[in-house]
């Protein structure tokens, strides 16, 4: 199994959608076939083309606020004494979070295939949220689903989609957690595919939602690549990417650019949520070895009982909570081009107590987990090392979260 | 040789209606009443078809979601299924039992393994919910070295090349799927446009066997009744429930469905 230069990681599968021959595929049923098969044509079609292109773009940066901000995180650098922290503050993106690159585009492909309505999952609430803001903007009808707890755990993100005009459907299965708004989100677009697009709000599913969802965030290693040329006067010669992963989307649009380097002299680094301490519980299929499995579409490594069924998982952050993870992660492990580690609820929750103190930055429970392993790493590296965190979420849906573990607003 | 699901359509077309086709959630609710509710109602059913419980069943409706969940908390194990589909053949030869299940089972188990327990266990067919062709073109030669039949799938969003191939491909039986819709949705299309693209299907190749399933029940069933084969599941898993609602026999109430069902197509 080995990495082709030059070519986008989102390309590198093969004709059956596999990547390494064995992560990815399209296990679905029949009915979706011709859907994922137009929707295919449809992409492959539109990223080749220069007015489509333009349009992404514009939307970008007059929508989104592309770039977002390239920032050293000065007193924090300072106080653990080791690399340099940097972070990039995609939580400046309209909405509060990456999720609206993959959002904007899924939008603008549902309008080119003349579908008005759009249906989509969500876990923090994010994917839904932005899912809602560019229904709104492109006047299409938006259904979330979304399971019980989460709406419980995420209000103001639950607020925002309402706020936008769209439906949210709760999901009371198994969990009540993404997962389920995955399964159930799918078994909708099934049911409505003749007049209904799906957006899978990472880079997990068939795979074409992997692919649209990579070319999508891919936006963010893009900026930061100009952004470290004009900081540095060229990419340093050590840097750290640390990014949180739940599907894996935010971590996939913070690498994709810097995939081809040595790893010797750009790490990636990718932090799981690894769930309460003192449970058994996580959501970490990456760094704790689960086996590969097939979940919503496509093969990955997956947290599952050696029958196949899909194991609970557990952790503070929404975002996090899903047994499955990209199949281009499980290829960047098995080349192992990343490196895969997890931080439990308790860590990410001192580290966001740690960032917030020192800087002015408030990251959500999602890149708290990236953070912890920064906060882990820097002391023992030297001020030559450039650490970079996507700080990719906004900590203003978790207020209720934080204010019950940490007493705080 | 023929296999025993093309004798099972060949009698019923014999007597001049479609095969009736069962399908129920092994374990549900537990190992034993599922076996007695298979052979209870195998007296009225031509083919039995037995779902594998999945927790994450992204083709499933509310009513088999709540059948594999019940059986998963019973602590239905693949090797269960297997016990339960081999008692079945020893005192039911001559019906055809079908597994139904979603891909993971079967890699978890790993593909050779699981279909040398398919034979050992005189399994007549697999249907894989998640396993579209043309990815499933080994695995479907691999049943067919078993003796076994792989029953594709063909949808309303089915496109006429790719139904030209998959028939091609196929074996004895393939699954028409009524709508666009999970199992237990509610037929939203009319019977005449149903059986009108089941006809494309059937006059391409007239010596295989097309059922058609998903939305029907003891209301619609006879106006599907041209078909080889008509397949019904979401009414009988919500009679289970209901039985284990209101705390009544299940094997009784779900076998006088079945008859019900079987007396509106003869
Ligand atoms: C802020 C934030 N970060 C990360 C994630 C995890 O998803 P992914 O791994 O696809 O970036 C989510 C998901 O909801 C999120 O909202």
């Amino acid at each position: 199994m080995k990495i082709k230069k030059g070519i986008s990681l989102i390309d590198q599968h093969d004709q059956f959608g596999f990547w390494g021959g064995k992560f990815g595929g399209s296990f679905i049923p029949e009915t979706l076939k011709k859907p994922v098969e137009d929707l295919t044509k449809e992409f492959k079609k539109l990223r080749k083309d220069k007015k489509f292109i333009k349009k992404r773009d514009y939307y970008f940066k007059s929508y989104i606020g592309s770039p977002t901000s390239f920032i050293k995180l000065e007193n924090l650098t300072n106080h653990l004494g080791g690399a340099q922290i940097w972070a990039k503050v995609v939580s400046e993106a309209n909405g509060g979070a990456h999720k609206i690159y993959n959002a904007t585009v899924h939008a603008l492909l549902c309008k080119a295939m003349g579908k008005k309505y759009i249906v989509g999952d969500t876990g923090a609430g994010y994917a839904g949220k932005m899912l809602s803001m560019a229904a709104k903007k492109f006047g299409l009808k938006c259904k979330i689903f979304m399971g019980a707890k989460d709406i419980k755990r995420q209000k103001p993100n639950c607020d925002a989609m309402k706020k936008n005009g769209a439906e949210i459907v709760p999901v009371y299965s198994g969990s009540q957690t993404l997962v389920d708004a995955v399964s159930e989100c799918m078994r909708y677009w099934v049911s409505n595919c003749d007049n209904t697009h799906m957006c899978v709000g990472s880079t997990v599913g068939p795979n074409i939602f992997v692919k649209i969802c990579g070319w999508s965030t891919a936006q963010i290693s893009r900026e930061l690549k100009a952004q470290l040329k004009s900081e540095f006067k060229r990419i340093p010669k050590k840097i750290k990417l640390i990014n949180c992963v739940g599907g894996g989307s935010s971590a996939y649009g913070f690498w994709s650019e810097f995939i081809d380097f040595d790893k010797k002299q750009i790490e990636l680094i990718g932090v799981e949520a690894g769930g309460p301490k003192k449970s058994k519980l996580h959501a970490a299929p990456l760094s704790r070895n689960a086996k590969i499995g097939i979940l919503h579409g496509a093969a990955s490594y997956v947290c599952q009982d050696n029958e196949g069924q899909i194991n609970e998982t557990e952790s503070i952050s929404a975002g996090l909570d899903y047994p499955g993870v990209s199949p281009i992660h499980c290829f960047l492990k098995d080349t192992k081009r990343a490196r895969y580690t997890y931080a439990t609820d308790e860590e990410a929750l001192n580290a966001h107590v740690m960032v917030t103190k020192f800087e002015n930055l408030n990251p959500s429970l999602e890149p708290s987990h990236a953070f912890a392993e920064a906060i882990k790493i820097a002391p023992k590296l030297n001020k030559d090392t450039i650490i970079i965190v996507n700080s990719c979420g906004d900590a203003q849906k978790d207020r209720d979260i934080l204010k019950e573990r940490l007493g705080k607003i | 040789m023929t296999s025993l699901i093309n004798e099972t359509f060949k009698k019923a077309k014999n007597m001049s209606r479609p095969a009736l086709l069962t399908y129920t959630v092994a374990g549900d609710n537990t190992k034993k009443k599922s076996l007695e509710i298979l052979k209870s109602i195998s007296a009225y059913a031509d083919i039995c078809e037995l779902g594998f419980p999945h927790n994450t069943p992204i083709a499933d409706g509310g009513q088999i979601q709540t059948s594999a969940y019940r059986a998963i908390k019973n602590g239905i194990k693949i090797n269960d299924v297997f016990a339960i589909a081999k008692e079945f053949k020893i005192s039911k030869k001559t019906t055809p039992i079908i597994l139904m299940g979603y891909y993971n089972m079967i890699y978890q188990y790993d593909e050779n393994r699981f279909l040398k327990k398919c034979k050992n266990s005189k399994i007549d067919g697999l249907i894989v919910v998640d396993f579209p062709y043309p990815e499933n073109k080994n695995f479907s030669k691999k049943c067919k070295r078993q003796g076994i039949n792989f029953i594709q799938l063909v949808s309303p969003t089915t496109s006429s090349i790719r139904l030209k191939r998959i028939i091609k491909d196929s074996h004895d039986m393939i699954y028409y799927i009524s709508m666009l819709s999970t199992t237990g949705g509610k037929l939203k299309v009319s019977p005449r446009k149903i059986l009108e693209n089941y006809f494309k299907i059937k006059n391409q190749n007239k010596s295989k066997n097309v059922v058609i399933g998903f939305g029907i029940t003891e209301k619609t069933i006879k106006s599907l009744k041209k078909a080889d084969g008509l397949v019904v599941g979401s009414a009988i898993c919500k009679e289970i429930s209901k039985s284990i609602k209101k705390r009544q026999n299940a094997v009784t109430n779900v076998t006088n469905v079945v008859r019900r069902l079987k007396n509106k197509i003869i």
